[in-house]
């Protein structure tokens, strides 16, 4: 008997340490900053379980009983935990700080009740010193076993919420088995065993459809209908569709919203565009979805674009999905398109034509690679690639949220000798976003569109030009290839706009 | 580490490598090269028995050797509208410790592969970086203007220690607030040494060498080690000793228990060059190494006076020469291996650019000069070129930087070739992996370089970088070795200020020595410097008009 108490012991132990884990590792994948996550789990946990060994004071009679009674609440909510976490994460990250301490304080709570009535059990037959040495010896013996198996074996193997069922599933069989072992003076309890059997069977259902439960969890993460998910060797694409409007994700970044993309794109494209009537040539470096092209091909003098785009996947995506076709209006099928997939830095480096309007739709700085295409070198190429009258616009991130990124753009654009001229527009889906046109001389705001708008009109377009006093200019310094500064401005300032 | 131990921790690589292969586990070792200097070649000097001349031809000036010295000879020579020389070189191309190779990749260097910012004394360098569009303006502004292409992009260098990449290469995580005392002390010293100048002006550690000041109690420095000194300023932690073994390492093959102190302080107080346009720790780099200053001599070197360069060819023979000698012109021989027949050239001057341990196996006579070659030692060093189909998978902390170093490590890192490129999408990449022989006296890290076959050093290089990368094994494509046998010279206490050492640095009537090896350490700055002092040297004996490139 008392072997299969210590043994319990031992079980018990192990589940306690692996909730523990558990809660720490989720924690730490999903919010980030493990050393933060780990403390303040551990430190949570340790102290429920504090409280629950003052608790077990009150539990007076029935200890067995009791005792398969939290190991069954132990086994259902420790085994679920991680499972519902990763659901209530998915479904809103606000509220996951709120369950995950309250799941790892009641999982704290139940655990630390365990270890006093088992020893209280084990009481009657064993002298005190015995008692304590040989419980605790096993209690952190099973501590040490989870301790080495949860990072080696469980969590690649498993995975962090079978992990947790699987543990879930030992305390429930460990209840069983005290029922069993006690089941002569439990006749009074007999509702145990059918409370015992069913949650076994729930956490037997639960892991056997784990795989199911993730991956139904990871589709929530994109809220809406996934109407194309590929894998390229660049990246991820993913379309959502949720009633009309469809969102462009790329490695889990939203791109474009179908409800709003069109103020982004005429922002981009029309302040510049609409100044130059002698423009012929245009090329677009980035943007293969082919909304800025849409934008560009409204002008009719306009003779020739040509996109460079480095993954071949989507300039055909965006040519042949016909929701996709319908947003860009067939730009990329469009006669005067030529579609180039290329690196675009190393075509730059590579071809001697010049443009009329260049639009430089990269993704933001928030790399030392990317970092590379907003630095002095990168623009002193782009000016070899610009005819005498041209203008190039550079997509700038946020001058709200990123507020010294974006004047280290224009900073770093006017090093080299361009004339910078900044500008930004409310895009509900991104916030308020900039842009920079660059050129050889000075610009003048269009005083009228020629072509269709739905965003821009000839009186609000001074206002785009007008920057606020929480956006307006501040210091910078030249972001250059060997210093990167504007990475390390765009990664301190996003990280307080996320925080 | 003893001789019998490295070899035996070869043989269990060697054993571990061909055992990799029958298992399933690990792919099978990429393909690659064993290369070298011609170590065939040069090793007949010492058995002699070339055939007698079959042809003489006169040259007014003769340069042995088309490395840094040699080129940077032949450009002093080329841009002073001198166009009777010819250079000699026994390897199939010229650039000695700077050359480099070239793949569908990218370009890479087999050797040196930066350049720090000039500071001000460096003048020659400065020149041709500003003859080569590097240098933007005036040459001999405080603070030019670099070419961005070629300073180094950040993050410049980090360091794996721990299962972390940090930043930068002095340790900084689990350091005690002690140990960071110490490296604050250290870097007062350093700055202490940066900013002292004698009497004449001159600075304590200069770059060219040459230009230092005598001041005894810095010469007194090159008679302990640089290890020592550290301990005699209080210096003992563990941490810095790494940083200062690594700097000594990297720079001179040698550790920092047998380098002298002069030369591993220079290491650290030489650098005073500043930009305009990026921060005084920067350095100019390109994918190929030093290459590119080598390339950029030679073409400087055609424009102004045609081909000048003989390749493939070994100078086993100096005669002639000798203070009280007579005065006829000096005969050098070469052996053709293409050819396989002997060139004599009957030379007015001779400038020997190669290093000076060949010495006393070619000069007839000079019986001093090849006594103080003999003091010299040489570090041998292994070099290799991994060809990856993409970046390998990297660990947690810093992000790839261009120089990347292992602490606990027989090797110095890698830096990586494709690091200057602007790119997208970083695909395809070529890392070169630097070891020297330290642990090992020069002898025995030649024996393991000669008998070592490539499969061996493979094996060690990956499973080094394995640690880093787990997954270097599945994307290196390619992986191809080089060998030095006598990489540069090694430092040792007494060489710089040593009497053997000056005696090559004295002007010849008919000869003179041009290589970094007259000042003792293997940088290109000095390489160069001797080059042209030799070159200007020559123009004066022959009453060439020009004007200095040294001020």
């Amino acid at each position: 008997m008392n072997h299969a108490l210590l043994f319990s012991v031992f079980i018990v132990a192990s589940c306690g340490l692996a909730y523990e884990l558990i809660a720490g590792a989720l924690a730490s994948y999903l919010l980030g900053d493990s050393v933060t996550q780990f403390s303040t789990v551990i430190g949570t946990y340790l102290f429920a379980m504090g409280i629950g060994s003052w608790l077990s004071r009150y539990v007076e009679r029935h200890l067995v009983a009791r005792f398969i009674q939290v190991e069954l609440m132990v086994g259902v909510l420790g085994g679920f935990s991680a499972a519902a976490l990763f659901f209530i994460f998915v479904w809103s990250p606000a509220p996951f700080k709120l369950a995950l301490y309250l799941a790892v304080a009641g999982v704290g709570v139940l655990v630390g009740l365990e270890i006093p009535l088992i020893m209280r059990i084990m009481k009657r037959d064993l002298a005190f010193k015995d008692l304590v040495s040989q419980v605790l010896t096993f209690d952190y013996l099973g501590a040490l076993a989870v301790s080495i198996l949860f990072p080696l074996l469980l969590v690649p193997h498993l995975g962090l919420v079978r992990s947790g069922l699987l543990f879930g599933l030992l305390n429930v069989i460990v209840a069983l088995w005290a029922w069993w072992l006690f089941r002569a003076q439990l006749q009074p309890f007999g509702r145990l065993r059918a409370q015992g059997a069913a949650a076994l069977l729930s956490l037997l259902v639960a892991f056997a459809a784990a795989g199911e439960l993730t991956s139904l969890a990871e589709a929530q993460l994109y809220a809406d209908e996934i109407v194309h998910a590929e894998s390229t060797p660049y990246q991820r694409i993913v379309v959502t569709r949720w009633k009309n409007d469809l969102r462009l994700h790329l490695n889990n970044n939203l791109q474009f919203s179908s409800r709003d993309e069109y103020r982004y794109h005429e922002a981009l494209v029309h302040p510049g565009l609409a100044t130059l009537p002698n423009a012929r040539r245009v090329l677009v470096l980035g943007g293969g979805d082919g909304l800025a092209v849409r934008e560009i091909l409204k002008y009719p003098q306009i003779e020739s674009v040509t996109l460079v785009d480095l993954d071949p996947a989507m300039t055909r995506l965006f040519a042949s999905a016909p929701p996709l076709r319908k947003l860009n209006q067939d730009a990329l099928l469009s006669p005067k398109v030529r579609v180039v997939n290329a690196d675009a830095l190393q075509w730059l480096e590579e071809n001697d034509e010049t443009f009329d309007f260049v639009v430089v739709d990269f993704p933001d700085p928030s790399n030392f690679s990317l970092g590379k295409l907003y630095s002095a070198a990168f623009y002193r190429l782009l000016d070899k690639h610009l005819n005498g009258e041209a203008l190039a616009v550079i997509q700038s991130t946020s001058p709200l949220y990123a507020r010294q990124s974006f004047w280290c753009v224009v900073t770093t654009l006017e090093s080299v000798g361009l004339v910078a001229t900044p500008y930004h527009a409310l895009v509900p889906s991104f916030g308020e976003w900039g842009f920079v046109l660059a050129g050889r001389r000075a610009y003048r705001p269009p005083t009228s569109y020629a072509v269709d708008t739905r965003f821009l009109t000839p009186e609000a377009t001074p206002g785009l030009f007008v920057f606020p006093g929480d956006m307006a200019r501040v210091d910078a310094e030249v972001n250059q290839l060997n210093n990167q500064v504007l990475v390390r401005y765009f990664e301190h300032e996003w990280r307080q706009v996320i925080r | 580490m003893d001789r019998r131990d490295f070899l035996v921790s070869l043989a269990a690589a060697a054993g571990a490598a061909s055992l990799a292969g029958c298992r399933g586990g690990p792919p099978p070792l990429p393909p690659g090269e064993l290369l070298g200097t011609s170590l065939a070649l040069g090793h007949r000097l010492q058995s002699a028995g070339f055939a007698p001349p079959s042809e003489s031809r006169k040259v007014p000036v003769v340069i042995v050797g088309a490395g840094v010295a040699g080129l940077a000879a032949g450009w002093k020579l080329a841009r002073a509208g001198f166009s009777d020389f010819l250079l000699v070189e026994l390897e199939n191309e010229a650039g000695g410790n700077s050359r480099a190779g070239r793949n569908a990749v990218s370009a890479y260097p087999w050797g040196a592969h930066y350049l720090p910012l000039p500071n001000r004394e460096a003048l020659a360098v400065r020149e041709l970086l500003a003859e080569l569009g590097v240098l933007l303006g005036d040459p001999r502004a405080p603070r030019p203007v670099y070419d961005e292409r070629y300073l180094c992009a950040t993050p410049q260098e980090r360091l794996y220690r721990n299962g972390r990449w940090q930043e930068g290469l002095l340790p900084q995580t689990g350091v005690s607030t002690a140990e960071r005392g110490q490296y604050q002390r250290f870097a007062d010293l350093i700055e202490g040494f940066k900013r002292r100048r004698d009497d004449a002006g001159r600075a304590a550690f200069a770059l060219p060498m040459a230009l230092s000041s005598r001041a005894l109690d810095l010469l007194a420095l090159d008679r302990i080690s640089m290890r020592d000194w550290l301990l005699a300023q209080g210096l003992d932690s563990p941490q810095l000793h790494w940083y200062v073994n690594y700097a000594c390492r990297d720079d001179y093959g040698t550790a920092s228990a047998a380098v002298s102190a002069w030369a591993g302080i220079h290491y650290f107080a030489c650098r005073t060059g500043e930009a305009q346009n990026a921060g005084n720790e920067t350095v100019l780099t390109a994918p190929e190494g030093n290459a590119w200053l080598v390339s950029g001599m030679l073409r400087s070197i055609s424009a102004h006076a045609g081909e000048r360069l003989l390749s493939g060819a070994l100078a086993f023979r100096v005669a002639g020469g000798e203070r009280g000698a007579g005065t006829g012109p000096l005969a050098v021989d070469l052996w053709l291996a293409s050819e396989q027949r002997t060139l004599r050239l009957l030379a007015d001057q001779v400038i020997w650019a190669a290093p000076l341990f060949l010495v006393p196996h070619v000069f007839a006579g000079h019986a001093a000069l090849k006594a103080a070659a003999a003091s010299y030692s040489y570090a041998p060093w292994l070099v290799a070129n991994l060809t990856l189909s993409r970046f390998p998978d990297e660990r947690a902390g810093a992000p790839p930087a261009w120089d990347n170093v292992l602490y606990d490590s027989a090797g110095l890192g890698y830096v990586v070739a494709t690091h200057q490129q602007m790119r997208l999408w970083r695909q395809a990449t070529v890392l070169t992996f630097y070891r020297t022989f330290d642990a090992l006296s020069p002898q025995d890290g030649r024996a393991a370089l000669r008998d070592t076959p490539r499969a061996v050093w493979a094996e060690q290089i990956l499973a080094e970088l394995e640690r880093p990368h787990a997954n270097i094994r599945q994307v290196t494509t390619h992986l191809d070795v080089f060998r030095n046998g006598h990489a540069m010279a090694r430092p040792l206490p007494g060489l710089i200020w040593g009497e053997p050492r000056q005696r090559f640095a004295v002007d010849g009537e008919r000869l003179r020595f041009a290589h970094a090896d007259v000042s003792g350490f293997s940088l290109f700055e000095e390489a160069q410097y001797r080059g042209v002092l030799a070159a200007e040297r020559t123009l004066r004996r022959l009453g060439v008009r020009f004007s200095s490139s040294l001020g």
